[in-house]
């Protein structure tokens, strides 16, 4: 039985088309995925992302533990920082890419895919390490992604933020403020999955669809409207943002899928830590690519990419890209493929159409303005 | 064009009859289910076609989906509008959004389509699934 998140009825009402996603019943598209996909470009939209998980770890250890768990430098985290990272297992390849959220050094806070909330935990409670504590808190906690370049403005406009607003105004890029409203603990980060200027509101499951309302209402004169998955992966497509199940999967190591920014060898230790220096000290087998393909048909997640007439890889996603106006897509193809390789074509439904390499990401947006 | 006049396939194509021509689309339902419509590939006027062939392709942003020929028989008229501006077929698919005219070869294939209530009551079943 596919479960609701807090703001499902809100989702109806309002003429979400909806689907299963990860064991949630989730919005794909309300307006239009290529009309919700232009309005957080050159506004603001709002984004149901209650099926993530959030995983709390606390106690004594709770920094050194996940600093151990995951690839990137959770010690180095200030508090209220927050990093971006994936997390191995001894092989070296992901199990999830997430979020890590300092608050102190007994506290931290894991925002992980839906599909790999259950893996994850059940991962973090079979690494015996120090003292802490570690907890699911997905079940009570919504979050609702603000995101566009209006989002600043839709925040000065809603009266739930009114005594932070000059606080988020002033958020730095991958920052989160803590505040309690009306008696609500409130969470608001300077992250997104957009490419956009954004944030996300972590709040009370309970307290959701009032804030969710709330923001509609107020930020309808900035251009808010509710977003749904279809647009979300397409908007964290073009800036070259990975999913998990596509560019990322237990046999892909973060080091082909362009992740290396991520994976802190120089930590003295860490899950898979020794598979990845092995795989550095080779050179990995694969690498993750931006592929534009000729014509309007559209290269989609399974087709084979080749070199030459020979397979050398596959589309990892692919989509028409709204902003591009083009049919795009993401590859991991062998590693001997030189940059600038000639004769690449994808196999789209047995037609190969032809491609050209082009740089990763597609589309820079307003993100760090 | 009105969908209670027309005929559709389980495919979600529709099939308005005007003589021994066909003219065909795809339904609302199926215009909804595949989203925003970016590239649409039809067979060229003068094609001959048999029914239930996969005769072109309908890329929409998330996905892709095949348009099978209600009949057989010969095209006589493609809709280039929609070749232009897919995005007719999402806002219009029973009008502009046409796709395809097709001068039947045997008009009695039409007897195995879905009239417009038999339809309804599949996508019901579709739904329940």
């Amino acid at each position: 039985m596919a479960q609701k998140t807090p703001l499902y009825e809100a989702h109806v009402e309002r003429g979400g088309r909806i689907v299963e996603f990860a064991g949630f019943l989730m919005p794909v598209s309300f307006e239009g995925i290529v009309a919700e996909h232009e309005r957080v470009r050159t506004k603001v939209g709002l984004f149901d992302v209650s099926h993530m998980g959030e995983i709390e770890i606390t106690g004594p250890d709770a920094v050194a533990f996940a600093d151990y768990a995951v690839t990137n430098n959770v010690a180095a985290l200030e508090h209220h920082q927050i990093c971006y990272t994936v997390c191995c297992g001894e092989r070296g390849t992901v199990l999830d890419d997430l979020l890590v959220y300092r608050f102190s050094d007994e506290s931290v806070l894991l925002v992980v895919n839906a599909v790999n909330t259950g893996k994850i935990l059940a991962h973090l409670k079979s690494i015996r390490r120090g003292d802490v504590e570690i907890r699911d808190l997905t079940a009570g906690i919504a979050q609702i992604a603000v995101q566009g370049p209006a989002a600043r403005d839709l925040f000065a406009s809603c009266p739930t933020f009114a005594s932070v607003a000059a606080q988020v105004k002033h958020l730095p890029y991958y920052r989160f403020l803590t505040a309690r409203l009306d008696g609500d603990e409130v969470i608001i980060s300077r992250t997104g999955y957009t490419g956009e200027l954004g944030f996300e509101v972590y709040l009370p499951a309970s307290r959701a669809r009032a804030v969710w309302d709330e923001m509609l209402d107020r930020g309808k004169v900035h251009g808010a409207a509710p977003i749904g998955l279809g647009a979300r992966d397409t908007l964290r497509f073009e800036p070259g943002y990975c999913l998990y199940g596509h560019e990322l999967d237990e046999n892909t190591s973060p080091l082909e899928a362009g992740l290396s920014w991520v994976v802190k060898l120089k930590k003295e230790e860490f899950v898979g830590r020794d598979a990845l220096l092995a795989e550095k000290a080779r050179g990995s087998a694969r690498r993750l690519v931006g592929l534009a393909a000729e014509g309007r048909r559209v290269p989609r997640q399974g087709c084979a990419v080749s070199i030459g007439g020979r397979v050398a890889g596959a589309v990892t996603s692919g989509t028409f890209s709204p902003t591009l106006r083009a049919p795009l897509a993401m590859a991991l193809v062998e590693s001997s493929v030189p940059k600038d390789a000639e004769g690449i074509t994808i196999d789209v439904r047995g037609e190969a159409l032809p491609a050209k390499a082009v740089p990763l990401p597609f589309y820079k947006g307003t993100v760090n303005d | 064009m009105v969908p209670e006049d027309c005929l559709f396939t389980k495919e979600h194509e529709w099939v308005y009859r005007e003589g021994d021509v066909a003219v065909i689309g795809i339904s609302e339902y199926a215009s909804t289910e595949l989203g925003d419509i970016v590239y649409i590939e039809l067979p060229e006027a003068g094609a001959a076609v048999q029914q239930m062939d996969p005769i072109g392709t309908i890329e929409a942003v998330k996905t892709v989906a095949e348009l099978f020929s209600p009949v057989s028989g010969e095209v006589i008229e493609i809709n280039q509008a929609i070749v232009d501006h897919p995005e007719i077929v999402n806002r219009d698919p029973h009008d502009e959004g046409w796709f395809i005219k097709v001068r039947m070869s045997d008009s009695s294939e039409l007897d195995v389509l879905f009239s417009h209530d038999e339809y309804q009551e599949y996508l019901g079943e579709q739904e329940d699934d």
